[in-house]
């Protein structure tokens, strides 16, 4: 039903320019993937390159081990869920979603039943006479998945398709989307610059800088283990501290800063030489009057304070001026320092990680 | 109108309806209605013009009804402007595919201008350069003898070939360009969209290019078709022995036999005729007027 996609040592060129760079990565069959960066990293360009309208200028893209160098995008079992949605619209809804069928042959009766049998499956019952003009943006939104399911894809392919709606939505189609992925167990690659929609959604998450990945884990793992800086900040917020490292026992080591001298964990391939920054979690931070002995602790003053109900976020300031943030849960009795306060932010070394600054470069 | 003043000031505003009502009353309604007034009216020496002699009647209309010569003549008009049409429809809308989709932007500019440079050369010149090259001892005869594809010269200028021929290259780009700018409005992932759900080529034009460039196709048609059937440039210079197109009708009768009166009724039959075969056509192919003024 579903099959996998393997992305061996492919690159992209465009004349000069390298949009993809020695990518390497395996998508398991029935898989929820998604491929998460910022505009132009060359997520898209993989995502044509796997749906077939680029071909790799390098390495080999393989669909169920086989590989699809040459096969044109009307010939291989994969679907494509289009940023705008590209919904036809001069056909109504039933005609959009069976269109597939109709290319192969299939005779109209057999097509109503299907696209309504899909309608069904996208909580959009009802709407097959409609035309798309008639549909609002979430309903769009599942007559494009109904249209790509209908094919039945082994490999769906989104395109960052939930850019386009408001925040409620959004939220509410991610759930959605990952339901129908499970329903359906289809391999599932998913591309997108919003973090909050890898980490909620996928099983796993490529995150991509400059053509390449940057790291492939478990969205766990690439929020509470970044591989490198890029990731770190790419995925959540961070305070960040220029510096170097001092001394190094283990695992652990003295990160020399213009705001102190901190105990911090080592990041992956983090050695001496290496030009690193250490990044702390807001969550990870909390503000003080007297720092227990032995913490990492930062005299500050509080700058502003923002209440968000669940969560209260604390701007703050270092000596030299520099602006930190803190972010400490609310639990009904958590207390809101006035703006002008003078404490002091501590956190710990296990939280506190030494990550390079250069991101990975091509094996 | 409260729009146009509110932007320009009652100055401007009003020169621009001036000048529109102008163009329009006088320049456009008023011939239209002369010649229509005389349609109706004899055929006179000039003296008995607002005799007694001079009243309306359908006579000159009848005349046309009358005359299976002339009933021939507009009805081939009418066949081969129409085989015009479709022709110019089947050379544009693959070179508007290709200028809007598939050529890169790069080129396009270049590829425009190619396309424009024959027009700056009058009709007229262009369709003497036809001639000659279509003549029995003319270059497209030669070349294709040469390159052995003919092996005795064809006689191009028989029938209506030739004149179908200089109208096409006439009007084509009429056509063109509006079937361009249709195909050009389409987003690109539509057609992205077909491929990847499995359809092969042909049917992703079928389905999803030809259906939202139609309007643009009609206006194409439209213009293209009334241009032909009152083209009289290209019929004339690249006539042949049995070709007659009936806008020579109507110059022989304004012209050669002076009579202007018949000649208008001939001339409101071409354009009525036209008018409801367009309508008819346009119902047919499901376009309506406003599809095409967009």
């Amino acid at each position: 039903m579903s099959a996998g996609v393997e992305l061996a040592n492919v690159c992209a060129d465009f004349g000069k320019f390298r949009a993809v760079d020695h990518v390497n990565v395996t998508v398991k069959a029935g898989e929820f993937f998604s491929f998460l960066g910022p505009s132009g990293c060359g997520k898209t360009t993989i995502l044509r390159m796997v749906s077939g309208f680029i071909d790799p200028s390098e390495g080999e893209i393989l669909i169920g081990g086989q590989s699809v160098r040459g096969v044109r995008p009307n010939k291989r079992p994969t679907a494509l869920i289009f940023q705008n949605l590209a919904l036809f619209p001069l056909m109504p809804v039933w005609e959009n979603i069976s269109f597939g069928l109709e290319v192969r042959g299939v005779d109209k009766k057999a097509r109503r039943a299907k696209a309504e049998e899909l309608l069904k499956l996208v909580d959009l019952p009802g709407a097959a006479d409609k035309a798309i003009s008639q549909l609002s943006g979430g309903q769009k939104q599942r007559v494009a998945i109904a249209r790509a399911l209908a094919v039945e894809p082994k490999v769906m392919l989104l395109d960052e398709p939930l850019s386009a709606l408001d925040l409620k939505l959004r939220q509410h189609m991610r759930a959605e989307l990952r339901a129908i992925q499970k329903r359906t167990n289809v391999t599932f690659i998913y591309i997108t610059h919003d973090q909050g929609e890898a980490l909620a959604m996928s099983d796993r998450v490529g995150v991509m800088s400059q053509g390449k990945l940057q790291q492939v884990a478990t969205p766990q793992e690439i929020y509470n283990h970044p591989a490198n800086g890029f990731v770190a900040s790419f995925v959540g917020e961070n305070n960040v501290f220029p510096g170097q490292i001092e001394s190094m026992n283990g695992a652990t080591a003295v990160f020399r800063t213009g705001a102190g001298a901190f105990r911090a964990s080592l990041g992956p391939g983090v050695t001496r030489t290496t030009a690193a920054k250490l990044y702390v979690r807001p969550e990870q931070t909390r503000l003080v009057d007297t720092p227990p002995a032995g913490t990492n602790s930062i005299p500050v003053e509080v700058a502003d304070v923002a209440f968000e109900g669940n969560f209260i976020n604390i701007q703050v300031r270092n000596g030299d001026g520099r602006p930190l943030v803190i972010e400490a849960r609310n639990d009904g009795s958590t207390r809101v320092p006035p703006p002008g306060s003078k404490l002091n932010m501590v956190f710990d070394a296990e939280h506190a990680v030494i990550l390079a600054d250069e991101t990975r470069s091509a094996a | 109108m409260n729009d146009l003043v509110r932007r320009y000031g009652a100055g401007l505003a009003g020169t621009f309806i001036v000048l529109t009502a102008f163009w329009l009353l006088v320049l456009v309604i008023l011939p239209y209605l002369y010649l229509f007034e005389n349609s109706f009216r004899p055929y006179l020496p000039v003296v008995d013009i607002g005799g007694p002699k001079d009243v309306y009647s359908l006579n000159n209309y009848l005349t046309f009804f009358e005359s299976s010569i002339h009933l021939r003549v507009f009805t081939l008009t009418i066949v081969y402007s129409s085989v015009v049409t479709v022709l110019c429809f089947a050379i544009a809308y693959p070179l508007a595919y290709y200028l809007s989709k598939v050529a890169s932007s790069a080129v396009v500019p270049t590829l425009f201008l190619l396309l424009l440079i024959p027009l700056w050369v009058s009709e007229i010149l262009r369709s003497f350069a036809w001639f000659i090259i279509l003549a029995l001892k003319g270059p497209l005869n030669f070349g294709l003898l040469g390159l052995g594809i003919i092996d005795q010269p064809v006689r191009w200028m028989s029938g209506f070939r030739s004149i179908i021929i200089g109208l096409v290259y006439t009007y084509v780009l009429f056509m063109l360009f509006p079937v361009y700018n249709a195909v050009q409005s389409l987003d690109t992932n539509q057609i992205e969209a077909a491929e990847d759900l499995g359809s092969p080529w042909w049917r992703t034009h079928w389905r999803v290019i030809l259906p939202h460039a139609k309007p643009g196709i009609a206006s194409g048609a439209v213009t293209v078709f009334m241009l032909s059937a009152g083209s009289i440039l290209v019929p004339t210079l690249l006539a042949s022995t049995t070709s007659r197109w009936f806008t020579e009708i109507i110059q022989q009768w304004m012209f050669e036999s002076q009579d202007w009166n018949t000649g208008s009724a001939y001339a409101f039959l071409l354009m009525l005729a036209c008018t409801i075969f367009v309508t008819v056509v346009m119902r047919l192919f499901r376009v309506r007027l406003s599809d095409i003024a967009k």
